[in-house]
């Protein structure tokens, strides 16, 4: 997968992630041509879309649509289940979740994609374990870590 | 405001109330340069913030910056927070510089810093969180700093299995940055064994970062492939509930499952025939399951299901050898043709377009025509619709060619302008391709016109004119059709141009007919005169003067209408030149003369339409269609074979057409095309199958692989391409080093001392995207240590046309032998290419050229006497002897040549300095051409052992 973006019906982008690095301008570029093209979709349309030299898989859930762009060579039904897998994550962390709730928590939607997706390949497909990593973070306010020496030395503590 | 999870920041959601609460633009960016203000005050401010407060803050300009405004500070507590022993600040500071990545190189190296103490930490989620980064940036530096570190980790028993996954995929991106990060030898076995692991999680991650070496070493590799036919049977054969949660909706683990498929997709079928059997019954297995009634109505379960589904004919599409797996995997698709689900159809659609091209399935594919039809009829979505023109055209056959065109022709009228002029072009080339009778084919073409005119491109009404002048037998019949077009009240200016040359050429065989005699043809024309644009009124001119000859009983009536004055004073400096000199023609010439001028055109030469070159430019897809009909066409003798062969079709015709459009099809000062393809043309087509050989390769290289399907024929267009200048290089640094009809590699390089920089400069000739480009070089086993190249990662897509370059800096260590290997990876179409070549870095290169007299020359040469440090030889040439090339052939080599030392003024006596970083190294050489013999005799003495030979060598071979 080169990357994600998470964006709604009136067009407004609420997360973005890049596996493959672009300049940011690219980035601003990409962003609003697809929003446009996949905001004019109709909904029986299919899911899949050619666009450059990529493949688009996208899809709406609610209010929000999530759309990936993957290679050639990539599969798009299992692209779709990728987008569904992390819905359904967010769906059990947040408890039937909404796209305010990814407004406001923003960082913790990228640490889930960050959890499901790593490189732009899937890296862990079982829900279970997701969100036991997840919950694991949520446990770790404290770490008993010693403080990092090497930033005294710099004096950067 | 919706609950704060986890240890939520406060501030920071009362920022995006603010931010959401902004009714303006202009609000919205004043509240946010508020805030900005703010921060930096903070940042900035004497008192210490705690680890929240900066936690906050950074999350804060990662919001704004993720609004979509810049941020140019913050960094640096980002990196701050790295360290922090709270998690959660940890984990928002790898959040902040993931997103933001700096190539700030102080702020580098803390991170680098930072990210090593976590990946020893004893904290697995620690650990991970480290390799997230990794593998979120993926930037050289980080290639650099954790290549070393990663693999260990990734095979070491103690790892934990969330951390294995992570460190697999964080390989695989750092392996996408930089090839050279993955060891080789016994890693190789230990990365492959991970298919094993008892962890579902930690098999699917390492099946990404092993498809992904596969595909650039498939050999090294090798062994993966049947431990992924086990794995991949165990999976198929399991029942939903033993795989856990690795089930998704009751199909047992389809990531795993769909990467498996496609890692053995980059191999033939297995060789040993237990492996190979077991496969082809997953395959089986799976197509079976298919047709098992769902165990679930969620989409969700008939996607994972049908996303193996199709992973699985896609192998079974690829090894092209199982007759009965194909015809059932078309079978299946054939169901999806009329699903409910969109989806289904469309990927349905595009997979059969591959299997129409396999001689097994071609058939069964064929049996879905109707259905296929249907759905361009019925079909809301346009993407879909033009698949289903892809697949007609893929299965059409001469057997249902002639429906085929019809539906398309019918479906044209009300077709989408986005896939018209696509259309066009197909319904063109499968009507030519297809004719049985000739007649049909100019029905077809003035359908065309008539129904798409606009869209109707030149190369398609060239060829038809093309064809009619080339084929007796459809003369008439043809001159007949475009009378009786042209007589349509509102005729597309396509049709004058058809008409008016088609009549120029043969309106006398339907002179004979009242209704369509001379002057009726003429005025008939004419009519249409005023309304068309100066290049069809010239092309009428030109009618007008070949009517003169044809018929002079209407010649008055052209004089007069060539005299008028909007012709003759035509403002149009080509109308009016071709009215005048037309004029002057008809009235100074006599019959006989004007016979001659005038006479009816000669045929064209026969070649590969040049329709279907534009449709391959017009279309990516098709081109990758075509590759991939081309490898079959080359009895499967591999896909870059045949990929290089349609690029040498499409640049060979691309050039024709510019050629062509820029010359004047139809003026009379132009020769009727040119007479060198008239005579190529009696000959037929082996001959240009030869000719393709011989001639070089941008003039008269003949297309004759796509249209008469002659597979001999792609060998030829694949050699002319291919040239590789690797030699020419030893005593030259700059030039081209390798070219083939998809890409050109040229190569600029500077050496100083013991370092070099060379620039490598990849061209893309074709007009497809070159993707997944991945140049990377190695040294040999006997240099390694003797030479060092350190390689710059350049983009994985090189555009159409575009060049890109990329700088190797090479130190010399030691003397070395061996050119370096250069492997450039690419994907061109969907084929995957590989070009071995060589790097043009001799140990010559490090030479600096050193004067002396000739005292001391001889003094230093009898120094240098022991054994192994002479090297001589003495070889016959090939070259001619011109001492001109020769010196300059010695002049790059490095040396400085000495004059005056030898007594013989033939022979070159040269001295110079190897730089390595070790020594330096005395060299002297001593070159005797013998001009009677055609013989050299080759001497050189150098001060370190060996490397004489090495020099002896390499010059031998320039002469």
């Amino acid at each position: 997968m080169q990357f994600m973006l998470l964006f709604s019906r009136q067009g407004k982008l609420r997360l973005q992630k890049w596996y493959v690095a672009h300049p940011d301008k690219a980035k601003k570029k990409i962003t609003r041509e697809l929003i446009t093209t996949i905001l004019a979709r109709k909904p029986k349309m299919s899911s899949f879309l050619e666009w450059r030299d990529l493949k688009i898989v996208y899809k709406r859930y609610a209010s929000l649509y999530f759309c990936c762009a993957i290679d050639q060579e990539d599969n798009e039904l299992l692209t779709l289940e990728v987008i569904h897998r992390y819905v359904e994550l967010l769906d059990k962390y947040f408890g039937s979740v909404c796209e305010l709730d990814i407004i406001f928590n923003f960082e913790k939607a990228y640490f889930m994609l960050d959890e499901l997706v790593v490189g732009g390949e899937v890296c862990e497909t079982s829900k279970k374990n997701v969100l036991k990593a997840i919950a694991a973070q949520d446990l770790l306010q404290e770490d008993e870590t010693p403080p990092n020496a090497l930033f005294d030395e710099h004096g950067l503590g | 405001m919706p609950a704060v999870r986890g240890d939520g920041m406060r501030g920071l959601a009362v920022f995006i109330s603010d931010i959401r609460n902004c009714k303006s633009k202009e609000n919205e960016v004043k509240r946010i340069n508020k805030e900005l203000a703010n921060i930096r005050s903070k940042f900035k401010g004497d008192k210490t913030l705690d680890g929240y407060q900066k936690k906050k803050y950074v999350c804060k300009l990662l919001f704004i910056f993720l609004l979509g405004h810049d941020i140019d500070f913050g960094h640096m507590e980002a990196v701050n927070l790295l360290s922090s022993n709270k998690y959660t600040e940890k984990q928002i500071g790898y959040l902040f510089i993931s997103v933001l990545v700096n190539t700030n190189s102080d702020l580098i190296k803390l991170i680098v810093q930072n990210i090593k103490n976590d990946l020893n930490s004893r904290n697995p989620v620690h650990v991970n969180l480290a390799l997230q980064c990794i593998a979120n940036i993926g930037s050289k530096e980080m290639a650099e700093a954790f290549g070393h570190d990663i693999p260990k980790l990734l095979v070491s028993g103690e790892t934990m299995d969330v951390v294995k996954q992570s460190a697999a995929l964080c390989l695989l991106r750092l392996f996408r940055t930089n090839p050279d990060i993955i060891p080789g030898g016994e890693w190789t076995s230990r990365i492959i064994h991970l298919l094993n692991d008892q962890h579902l999680g930690v098999v699917t991650a390492a099946s990404s970062l092993i498809e992904a070496l596969v595909k650039l070493n498939p050999d090294e590799y090798k062994g993966c492939v049947s431990l992924a036919v086990s794995r991949l049977s165990r999976i198929i054969t399991a029942s939903y509930t033993d795989l856990q949660d690795y089930t998704y909706y009751f199909v047992p683990a389809p990531w795993l499952s769909v990467k498996l498929l496609r890692l053995l997709q980059h191999y033939p079928p297995p060789e040993d025939p237990g492996v190979r059997g077991r496969l082809n019954e997953c395959l089986d297995a799976i197509l079976n399951k298919a047709q098992e009634p769902p165990k679930s109505k969620k989409v969700q379960h008939s996607n994972a299901k049908n996303a193996v589904l199709f992973e699985a004919i896609s192998i079974i599409i690829h090894s092209d050898s199982e007759a009965a797996l194909l015809v059932r995997a078309c079978n299946q698709l054939g169901q999806f043709l009329s699903h409910r689900e969109t989806n289904l159809r469309y990927l349905a659609l595009e997979t059969m377009c591959l299997l129409a091209t396999s001689e097994f399935s071609h058939e069964a594919v064929k049996k879905h025509q109707e259905t296929v039809i249907n759905s361009l009829k019925t079909e809301r979505d346009v993407s879909v619709r033009q698949r289903a023109v892809d697949l007609l055209y893929a299965m059409c056959d001469r057997t249902n060619a002639e429906q085929i065109v019809h539906e398309m022709l019918n479906y044209l009228e009300s077709a989408d302008y986005s896939i018209r002029e696509e259309m066009v072009l197909k319904v063109a080339i499968l009507a030519e391709k297809y004719a049985g009778d000739y007649t049909w084919y100019v029905d077809v073409i003035l359908n065309l016109i008539r129904i798409a005119g606009d869209y109707v491109s030149e190369e398609v009404w060239y060829r038809v004119i093309q064809i009619v002048v080339n084929r007796e037998d459809v003369q008439g019949y043809a001159a007949k059709t475009v009378f009786e077009a042209l007589q349509a009240p509102a005729c597309h200016e396509n049709m004058v141009k058809v008409g008016g040359y088609i009549l120029g050429e043969f309106g006398n065989l339907i002179a004979g007919d009242k209704r369509s005699a001379p002057q009726v043809q003429f005025q008939l024309l004419h009519s249409k005169y005023h309304l068309c644009s100066a290049s069809t009124r010239a092309l009428l001119l030109t009618t007008y003067i070949k009517f003169i000859n044809l018929f002079p009983e209407i010649k008055t009536e052209i004089q007069n209408i060539l005299k008028c004055d909007s012709n003759l004073r035509c403002s149009d400096a080509e109308l009016q030149q071709r009215a005048s000199e037309y004029l002057h023609l008809s009235l100074v010439t006599s019959t006989d003369v004007l016979a001659t001028v005038l006479e009816e055109m000669p045929p064209f030469a026969e070649k590969e339409s040049s329709i279907l070159a534009v449709l391959k430019k017009k279309s990516g897809r098709m081109s990758a269609q075509e590759a991939h009909k081309e490898a079959r066409a080359a009895g499967g003798a591999g896909g870059a074979a045949a990929a290089v062969a349609a690029g040498a079709v499409k640049n060979s015709t691309n050039d024709k057409n510019a050629k062509n459009s820029s010359a004047d099809l139809f003026g009379i000062s132009t020769p009727p095309v040119n007479s060198q393809n008239n005579s190529s043309s009696n000959t037929g087509v082996l001959v240009d199958v030869l000719g393709d050989l011989y001639s070089s390769s941008n003039n008269s290289s003949m297309p004759s692989v796509a249209t008469n399907g002659t597979n001999s024929a792609s060998p030829a267009t694949l050699t002319s391409g291919v040239t590789d200048n690797i030699k020419k290089f030893v005593c030259k640094n700059n030039g081209v080093l390798y070219e083939n009809d998809i890409i050109q590699i040229g190569v600029k390089s500077e050496f100083r001392q013991n370092l070099g920089r060379i620039g490598v400069f990849y061209g893309n000739k074709t007009s497809m995207p070159l993707q997944g480009f991945l140049p990377s070089v190695s040294i040999s086993s006997a240099d390694s240590g003797r030479v060092s190249v350190q390689v710059k990662p350049v983009e994985s897509t090189i555009e159409a046309g575009a060049q890109v370059q990329q700088f190797v800096n090479c130190e010399c260590i030691d003397h070395f032998e061996d050119l370096p290997e250069m492997l450039v990876c690419f994907t061109y179409g969907s084929v995957p290419q590989r070009l071995s070549l060589k790097l043009p870095l001799s140990i010559n290169k490090f030479f600096e050229p050193t004067d002396m007299n000739g005292e001391s020359f001889f003094a230093r040469w009898k120094n240098l006497s022991s054994p192994s440090q002479e090297s001589q030889q003495i070889f016959k040439t090939t070259c001619p002897m011109e001492s001109g090339s020769i010196r300059t052939k010695v002049m790059g080599f490095g040396m400085q040549i000495l004059e005056g030392i030898d007594p013989n003024p033939e022979n070159f006596v040269c001295a110079g300095i190897l730089h390595t970083r070790t020594q330096q190294i005395g060299c002297l050489m001593r070159l005797e051409p013998n001009r009677q013999a055609q013989m050299y005799r080759l001497t050189i003495r150098a001060s370190k052992d060996g490397t004489a030979k090495i020099l002896c060598n390499l010059l031998s071979q320039q002469f």
